[in-house]
């Protein structure tokens, strides 16, 4: 089982290729003009990542960040969450960018394979930057009276929290 | 707008934080260190980011995310009740979701935004249960590969980068759900 997860990625690649060789896709091509997008959509994130990194490593070194997770860590403990990742919980509904940066730090602090880092990648794997998305939305749409929208979407999202640290428990121990 | 106050608050609450514990050198210095941070994140995930967006441009050309969006419409029927006989619509929202699905993000909101567009003619500035549902499904992340996260925790040294996706499948098959679920239940008590 591990080893299909494992090999998933490069299996997919090499599925990819053959059915874009088999409809007589330019494959080198789409590959390289997909890698040069690619490319711009990661300079456009590096100005905001610097931005927010910085706040974030300074509040982690004021002490505020810690103060946060204590205030908070009786509750988050007995659902389940670990407390370390209340400032993922935080911005994740709000700044896509900053919920990157947050979740590295946290990925990077107690290491990608530590329970706290596998944590936060999965909440950034399984939630969505919630009020942007609906701010665009019904934005585009005109829509003034978004009814239930708002909350059913923060409800999917507090099960997401939930179910990203039960899962990661459940599957890696601990 | 919000972020310009969420920064500003971040800055602040280190500041006086930082003043009020006596971390004041170590909040300077977190400044300092966490703009490189910034610009090292970056680097360190830009080949794995280009990598797939060079996978997915080819998945596109080949006319999976096609072949996808064709698979996904009997069941959009059920979930779109109210414009399970609008071709237009059921065409934007199979192809959105066939694009979210396969982590072509900048395919999946333009034609997300086409379908709300279509969904909110005539509706006078009140969201129709299925625009409720489009934006709910929106804002549940629905990517089957999470490639910026396991190029994060590659470039964080994990042994095995992509093992979170089982976990992650669960959580996100959950949180839709629950989703889902509630914007059903919401639909028949909130005019």
């Amino acid at each position: 089982m591990d080893l299909f997860f494992t090999m998933l990625v490069p299996c997919l690649m090499l599925a990819v290729a053959a059915a874009g060789l088999f409809r007589r896709v330019d494959v080198w091509g789409a590959v390289t003009d997909g890698a040069r997008t690619g490319l711009k959509v990661s300079l456009s994130i590096m100005p905001p990542l610097v931005g927010l990194l910085t706040a974030v490593y300074m509040l982690r070194a004021s002490g505020a960040l810690d103060l946060l997770r204590e205030a908070l860590s009786p509750v988050l403990t007995a659902i389940g969450i670990p407390p370390e990742t209340v400032p993922l919980l935080l911005v994740r509904p709000v700044s896509g960018s900053a919920a990157l940066g947050v979740g590295a730090e946290l990925i990077g602090t107690y290491g990608p394979d530590s329970l706290i880092g596998r944590t936060a990648a999965v909440m950034l794997g399984s939630t969505e930057t919630t009020f942007y998305t609906i701010a665009v939305y019904f934005g585009a749409a005109r829509i003034g009276k978004t009814r239930y929208a708002v909350p059913a979407a923060l409800c999917a999202d507090a099960v997401g929290f939930l179910a990203a640290a039960w899962a990661v428990r459940l599957i890696f121990g601990g | 707008m919000a972020m310009s106050v969420i920064w500003t608050v971040m800055v602040g609450a280190a500041v006086l934080c930082g003043l009020a514990t006596g971390n004041g050198p170590a909040v300077a210095k977190g400044a300092l260190d966490g703009a490189a941070a910034g610009v090292e994140l970056c680097l360190s995930t830009m080949g794995v980011m280009c990598l797939w967006t060079g996978v997915m441009e080819v998945m596109r050309r080949c006319g999976i995310a096609d072949g996808l969006s064709r698979l996904l419409r009997p069941v959009l029927r059920r979930l779109y009740p109210g414009y399970a006989g609008d071709r237009r619509v059921m065409d934007a929202v199979s192809a959105n979701l066939s694009a979210n699905l396969l982590g072509l993000g900048n395919a999946a909101t333009p034609l997300g935004l086409e379908a709300a567009r279509l969904m909110a003619e005539g509706s006078g500035g009140t969201a129709s249960d299925g625009l409720c549902m489009l934006v709910v499904c929106n804002t549940a992340s629905l990517q089957l590969i999470p490639t910026t996260v396991a190029s994060v925790r590659a470039a964080a040294g994990s042994a095995d980068p992509f093992d979170i996706l089982p976990a992650v499948w669960l959580a996100s098959v959950l949180s839709v759900a629950v989703g889902i679920a509630a914007a059903k239940l919401f639909s028949r008590v909130w005019r």
